[in-house]
């Protein structure tokens, strides 16, 4: 017997063209300005930033390394240069091991216990405070050395990028369809070479993204810094030696009592929002440029 | 130049689904072979089992002995060095969508180290002819991915790749099942260009497909195979009561 579905008679309900635009108008203008309540603070931040950094930025805060209390001038070239080391170092140590691990648990350890609990403690290290990750790094590396160093500085930022790196190169080697496996192994390629080449190629895209989040996220970082780099106020690019962070200066010259120091902490932090917008927009564009037309 | 596939006692499995059991097959060098069947029959696992991509499956096993020309794959050959000398061409179109049209047709050998442009240059050019899509792409070699063509020219440049590497046998899972008749139309007139140089053997769910294009076919039916013979006589006059019952449109 077959089953007859019953519904209501088609009516002519939808014919009021004024009602239908109004409902339609207020939905589009709700996401409208759900849109602008997200980007608002953004833009606030950014503007109160010029507002107030852009007066004390000139030649001298790229250039000089900041001069005792009372004294007028002087910059942060030291900041700016230990931000660019600890990165560099957080970097080489973070973004290989977390593709690594992302190729990992996608290509290798589906289903597995071990790759359940590298999931797992990736997720676990994601949401660690930053300041207990500077606390484990000052007992691992500070102690032992008996000293602050850039090297204390770069591991920690290092491994707070590994969980964001893993997880997102994860997800972004998950998204690439069988097929594209299939067709590499078929050719005769070498499954190693094909996770290498062709599958992580086809989701690169996805994977820099994820490691600019991350970069982006601990350039930002303090509270580790505190007792791993430490600061200084004197330039430095030995790894060995406690290193300036823009970060930590921010902070330091912001809790000061002098008005000099707080003109300097907000164009620190102009400065440091602005390097970390323009690496990450730097890097999405000489990806991009890679890419092909109607390449998906 | 193709060479010729000797199939014996082949038994596959997924987990502890037995799909092909008991396979004895000789497949000719230099013609093309259809392999018929209704779906879930094991035609697909066992052109699997030829390049040796069905055990690329970590709960898929396979037993018995496949001869290709004078290399008992299975026993002789390394799964790798056997995909280089069998291509496939898979039911979707799968090209690589973040490389070029020309980086497409190049990979397998630019994967496998080889690097000489002026080679790769002819071997492209060479292979896309084969597949009848040079005059189609030639202007935009390198400009455009992959991915931007018609799912027509997606599969013929599949096959472009996979002629790149120079097999001796070219394995057709559905290669036309997803494209439309114009498509599929060059997809045979492509087979019927290529037999003379390959060893082609096609799964098909489409028989005016095996007829057209085949000199030999077989029928598989519930992980055995049925009946091989000429297509000619499979078509007209089938040893088999399931052949017959199948081709004539009874089940299946």
């Amino acid at each position: 017997m077959a089953a007859h579905i019953i519904r209501p008679p088609l009516r002519p309900s939808n014919t009021n063209v004024v009602a239908r635009r109004m409902k339609s108008g207020l939905v589009s203008g709700l996401a409208v300005l759900a849109t602008i309540i997200v980007v608002a603070p953004l833009i606030a931040i950014l503007l109160y930033l010029l507002k107030q950094g852009v007066s004390s930025l000139n030649w001298d805060f790229f250039t000089k390394i900041p001069v005792p209390v009372g004294e007028k001038g002087g910059g942060m070239e030291n900041a700016i240069v230990g931000s660019g080391v600890i990165l560099a170092l957080a970097s080489a140590i973070g973004i290989p091991l977390g593709i690594g691990a992302g190729i990992y648990l996608a290509e290798y350890a589906t289903g597995t216990r071990m790759g359940n609990l590298v999931r797992f403690t990736a997720d676990v290290l994601n949401g660690v405070p930053s300041i207990v990750m500077g606390i484990a790094i000052y007992a691992l590396i500070v102690l032992p050395q008996k000293h602050f160093s850039a090297l204390a500085g770069g591991v920690v930022l290092g491994v707070m990028m590994v969980p964001t790196v893993t997880r997102t190169t994860e997800e972004m080697l998950r998204m690439v369809p069988y097929a594209i496996r299939e067709a590499a192994l078929g050719l005769g390629v070498p499954a190693w070479r094909s996770t290498l080449t062709i599958t992580v190629r086809t989701a690169s895209a996805g994977i820099v993204t994820g490691c600019m989040l991350a970069f982006a996220r601990v350039a930002g970082e303090t509270a580790p810094l505190l007792f791993t780099a430490f600061g200084n106020a004197f330039q430095s690019t030995s790894l060995n030696e406690p290193i300036a962070a823009l970060p930590l200066q921010i902070f330091v010259y912001a809790v000061s009592p002098y008005d000099e120091w707080h003109r300097l902490a907000w164009a620190g932090a102009l400065v440091l929002i602005v390097l970390i917008i323009t690496s990450v927009a730097l890097v999405r564009f000489v990806v991009s440029r890679g890419t092909l037309k109607g390449a998906s | 130049m193709g060479v010729g596939i000797e199939v014996s006692d082949l038994n596959a499995w997924y987990g502890s689904n037995h799909t092909l059991q008991d396979i004895q097959l000789n497949i000719p060098a230099n013609h093309a072979t259809a392999l018929i069947g209704p779906s879930g029959c094991g035609k697909s696992t066992f052109v699997r089992c030829l390049n040796r991509m069905h055990e690329t499956n970590p709960i898929a096993r396979v037993t018995g002995k496949v001869r290709i020309g004078d290399v008992d794959i299975y026993e002789e050959a390394s799964p790798v060095e056997i995909r280089r000398r069998v291509g496939m061409v898979f039911q979707r179109p799968n090209p690589f969508p973040t490389m070029s049209i020309y980086d497409n047709v190049a990979s397998g050998l630019k994967l496998n180290g080889f690097r000489n442009r002026r080679v790769l240059d002819e071997v492209v050019e060479r292979s896309l002819r084969q597949s009848a899509l040079w005059d189609e792409v030639k202007d935009d070699l390198k400009k455009k991915s992959g991915a931007s063509l018609s799912g027509g020219q997606q599969q013929r440049l599949c096959i472009a790749r996979a002629l790149a590497v120079d097999p001796e046998v070219l394995l057709m899972d559905e290669p036309a099942s997803a494209l439309d008749p114009v498509s599929t139309a060059k997809i045979e007139d492509l087979i019927f260009e290529l037999k003379s140089e390959y060893t082609i053997v096609i799964v098909t769910h489409n028989m005016q497909q095996a007829a057209r294009v085949a000199e030999n076919t077989g029928f598989f039916l519930m992980g055995r195979l049925v009946e091989f013979d000429s297509t000619h006589k499979i078509f007209t006059n089938p040893r088999d009561k399931r052949t017959e019952d199948y081709i004539t449109g009874r089940f299946g």
